[in-house]
């Protein structure tokens, strides 16, 4: 037995609150947990789909309530929050050259959210146009 | 050298987050708030819009591999994430983040053909 044993300083589960940068990097990964809660939410609306219209309409009546609203907003916020980390590391991710000279990070993420907004648009036109 | 499963489940990682970054704050937006906020037409949520816009086989196939995608990349950072909060129980918690991955793979299979 040694006379000075080892003792940790942090918890296992308390040590990413010890400075802004842990918080971040967990909170990133948080994300899946509301990402995912949220395609399951999704896929019982499908589930509902193909049990009818009654089925379908309390399922909608339930995500339209303020408890789903709610749960909604924060799923947005994390979301847009993985999004952003996301596009953030492609420069890293997937380094890019035209010809020798390497195309600059900054458009790289440029051109995911440019992306983005492609495909966001053309979802809302598809659902709403 | 080895042969490892490691690159097909990073690659299917890296399309999940891609997918996810690309196509959920708008889903959210236009699945949950876009009607209450009223950004959308009432009816843009109708059992009959829907169901219109989800018949056709295309969108079926697009459906189901984009939820696909983005309920395994969520498992599987969930599943890595447990542990940093200090959760050592990799086996447990693996099962039920990929379980509740693969009900949800296999409730889209039963579903999407009968809508």
């Amino acid at each position: 037995m040694s006379r000075r044993p080892y003792t940790r300083e942090l918890s296992n589960t308390g040590w990413w609150l010890q400075h802004p940068r842990y918080i971040r990097y967990m909170m990133r990964e948080l994300s899946a947990a509301f990402i995912g809660s949220y395609v399951v939410i999704l896929i019982v609306g499908l589930w509902q789909l193909s049990r009818g219209e009654a089925a379908y309409q309390a399922f909608l009546a339930a995500v339209e309530g303020p408890a789903g609203l709610a749960f909604a907003v924060i799923v947005l916020v994390f979301a847009i929050y993985h999004t952003y980390t996301w596009f953030q590391v492609t420069p890293k991710a997937m380094p890019l050259k035209l010809g020798d000279k390497p195309v600059p990070g900054a458009l790289i993420v440029a051109a995911h959210w440019f992306g983005f907004g492609v495909v966001s648009v053309v979802m809302w036109l598809l659902v709403g146009g | 050298m080895a042969r490892s499963n490691k690159p097909i489940v990073w690659g299917l990682f890296a399309a999940g987050g891609t997918m996810a970054a690309f196509v959920v704050p708008g889903l959210i937006l236009i699945t949950c708030l876009g009607v209450p906020l009223g950004l959308l037409s009432a009816d843009a949520l109708s059992y009959v819009n829907v169901l219109e816009l989800l018949q056709h086989p295309l969108s079926k196939l697009v459906t189901f591999a984009v939820l696909f995608l983005i309920i395994w990349h969520a498992a599987h950072r969930m599943r890595i994430t447990a542990h940093d909060f200090g959760v050592r129980r990799d086996k447990l918690v693996a099962s039920i983040c990929y379980g509740i991955a693969a009900a949800g793979s296999l409730l889209m299979i039963v579903a999407l053909p009968q809508i």
